[in-house]
């Protein structure tokens, strides 16, 4: 026993605190060169979204510093008699996504669910790329069939709405829904028929981010439901939408941030105005994207700033959004198994 | 307050099972008398859990498993028409090799989960008296009561086991499948298990799956001895009381595997 003891170093008292030691990571040169490569390429995609934000920026000095906060707070959209803001097409903006997304919502959990929960296998993967598919769509072709196939049915849901749910502002029209001969132009190119078609896009991207979060839900807990005597319906109640909830989040604020900047379908589908209104059915909104891309072909250079300045707003906001979902997603993954 | 059941006997007869192409079952022919303790042993891969996911019709939710035979509980085939894979499963409960508590749902709610899952609808005051009845008999109740409202996970590995054996009584089962239950348990948590069982077994007839001969020999009353050989499907060698299985085996497979020689 000495002996051992005696071939130990002198253990001289720690003078000072001890430190972490320097671990080195012994890469193999391979090693190095593909983590070197793929870093470099991450940051590439960093720089750019930081660049993309700081060439906006930049082009917003001049029209914030013209208009200051009125930007922010004036409806119309006037470059002649100068007087621009986007305060009105904030607020279509969000209307339209909203629209979007309490219609895309729902539609997105159910297919959602039953691709993961109730399709037979074989259907499963062809549901899949359907739906995979409705997004591989132009949004131009969702602006058409917006325009040409949907809005002449739309209307009548529209005025259905305004008959009986008029008395609630969302739903107001300003015109007679009874009447015999009722006015149809009243409710065309509203914010709710932009809404119906750019949800078609929300609806593939929400769908996807749900699937795999249902499909991640532990086949552990799946089984104790059914082995209780669960129905299907019950599992997913029990099991899969808690333990997915974050992702079921995620999913729709990615959703809306796709939304929020939907332009071609839009644009075909509205007819511009300029006024903070809560009335979706009614005819006439504007977007934030579809502002800049109706009016940047003849605008001079103190306008182009002014558009820019627009999306700049639009760009944070959709940042914001996404950042959230993000958030959302990460966290659903943990804390709620049940590893021991 | 949900059907009052009592044990009842599980009757397979010629029992096989694939999966995909693959035979893992072939003939196999068990009675489950009521208000014992059977239990399962056999090398991996033989088809002891395989068996006893069929008892519950739990193996036809394996994507590619099939079966053939009857399971008869009480005199009539669980999977004939007419009877609803969920109330088979209601009747024929499970507590599974690793503990699966709710996460997202208190103990109390983690015991009255199945209610919910059934659509049986029952007072306040008879779920409280349910949680207090079943973890009780679950040999949990001292150890929870202050904290019913505390999420599931938050309990230790056996503590989660019991918590799973106290969700599966309150639906009042006639039959209580376990697979492996302590597999993942340290030898204390196991005896804990192991006590439950016998308090049990008088009011509820339980199917177990075990790898430990040891645990066999001490919960069971009744024992089957599952082999596969190379290539070819599993089956049951020999079955009978547990004392007789393990003390005068007839089969020579059956004494080289509970005397240690293979397995």
């Amino acid at each position: 026993m000495t002996a051992t003891v005696d071939l130990l170093p002198p253990a001289t008292p720690p003078s000072e605190p001890r430190q972490p030691r320097r671990l080195s990571s012994g890469l193999q040169p391979s090693d190095r060169i593909f983590h070197g490569g793929v870093t470099s390429i991450g940051m590439v995609v960093l720089a750019l979204t930081g660049a993309i934000g700081l060439f906006l920026g930049y082009q917003s000095i001049p029209t914030l510093h013209h208009y200051g906060l009125r930007f922010f707070t004036q409806t119309q959209w006037l470059p002649q008699l100068d007087k621009i803001g986007i305060a009105a097409v904030l607020v279509g903006t969000v209307e339209v996504a909203l629209v979007a997304m309490v219609v895309a919502f729902p539609l997105a959990l159910m297919f959602a669910l039953f691709i993961t929960d109730y399709a037979p296998k074989r259907m499963k993967s062809w549901l899949i790329s359907t739906v995979d598919l409705m997004a591989a769509v132009p949004s131009i072709i969702y602006g058409l069939w917006g325009f040409f196939l949907l809005q002449p049915h739309a209307i009548n849901l529209a005025r259905w709405l305004s008959q009986y749910f008029g008395w609630f502002p969302l739903f107001h029209v300003d015109t007679d829904p009874n009447a015999a001969v009722w006015q149809q132009s009243r409710y065309t190119s509203s914010a709710f028929i932009a809404g119906l078609a750019v949800s078609m896009m929300a609806i593939p991207l929400a769908c996807a981010i749900m699937r795999g979060v249902f499909d991640q839900a532990p086949l552990g807990e799946r089984e104790a439901a059914m082995a209780l005597g669960g129905t299907r319906f019950g599992v997913a109640r029990t099991v899969v939408l808690p333990f997915a909830k974050g992702g079921v989040i995620g999913g729709t604020m990615l959703a809306l941030g796709r939304a929020l900047g939907e332009t071609a379908a839009v644009l075909i589908i509205i007819s511009p105005a300029y006024a903070i209104k809560p009335r979706v059915l009614e005819a006439g909104t504007q977007t934030t994207s579809a502002l800049i891309a109706g009016n940047f072909g003849n605008a001079t250079k103190s306008q182009l700033s002014a558009l820019l300045t627009a999306g700049f707003v639009l760009f944070l906001i959709t940042l914001a959004v996404n950042s959230v979902a993000a958030v959302f997603i990460r966290r659903s993954r943990s804390g709620t198994g049940t590893e021991i | 307050m949900p059907q009052g059941a009592g044990p009842a006997g599980l009757d397979a007869q010629g029992i096989c099972a694939w999966f995909g192409r693959t035979q893992v079952l072939d003939d196999v022919t068990l009675s489950v008398p009521p208000a014992m303790v059977t239990a399962l042993i056999g090398p991996s891969g033989c088809g002891k859990s395989t068996f006893l996911r069929i008892l519950n019709r739990m193996h036809e939710s394996t994507e590619g498993a099939q079966m053939a035979g009857e399971v008869y509980l009480s005199g009539e085939d669980i999977y004939g028409p007419g009877h609803r894979l969920t109330d088979v499963r209601k009747q024929i409960g499970m507590v599974f090799q690793k503990p699966n508590p709710f996460p997202s749902m208190s103990i109390a709610d983690n015991v009255t989960a199945g209610l919910g899952l059934t659509n049986t609808k029952v007072s306040r005051s008879a779920k409280v008296a349910l949680v207090e009845e079943c973890l009780t008999r679950a040999g949990l109740w001292s150890e929870v009561k202050d904290r019913l409202d505390r999420p599931g996970a938050a309990l230790s590995g056996g503590q989660q086991q019991r918590l799973c054996i106290a969700r599966s009584l309150a639906v009042r089962p006639k039959v209580l499948l376990m697979d492996e239950p302590c597999s993942a348990l340290d030898p204390t948590s196991t005896r804990r298990i192991e006590d439950t069982i016998a308090e049990l077994k008088d009011e509820v007839t339980i199917v177990i799956v075990t790898h430990n001969m040891q645990q066999a020999v001490r919960v069971s009353q009744r024992a089957a001895f599952f082999l596969a050989e190379p290539g070819t499907p599993g089956g049951i060698v020999e079955q009978g009381t547990t004392v007789d299985l393990f003390e005068h085996p007839q089969d020579p497979r059956t004494s080289d595997y509970v005397n240690g020689r293979f397995g």
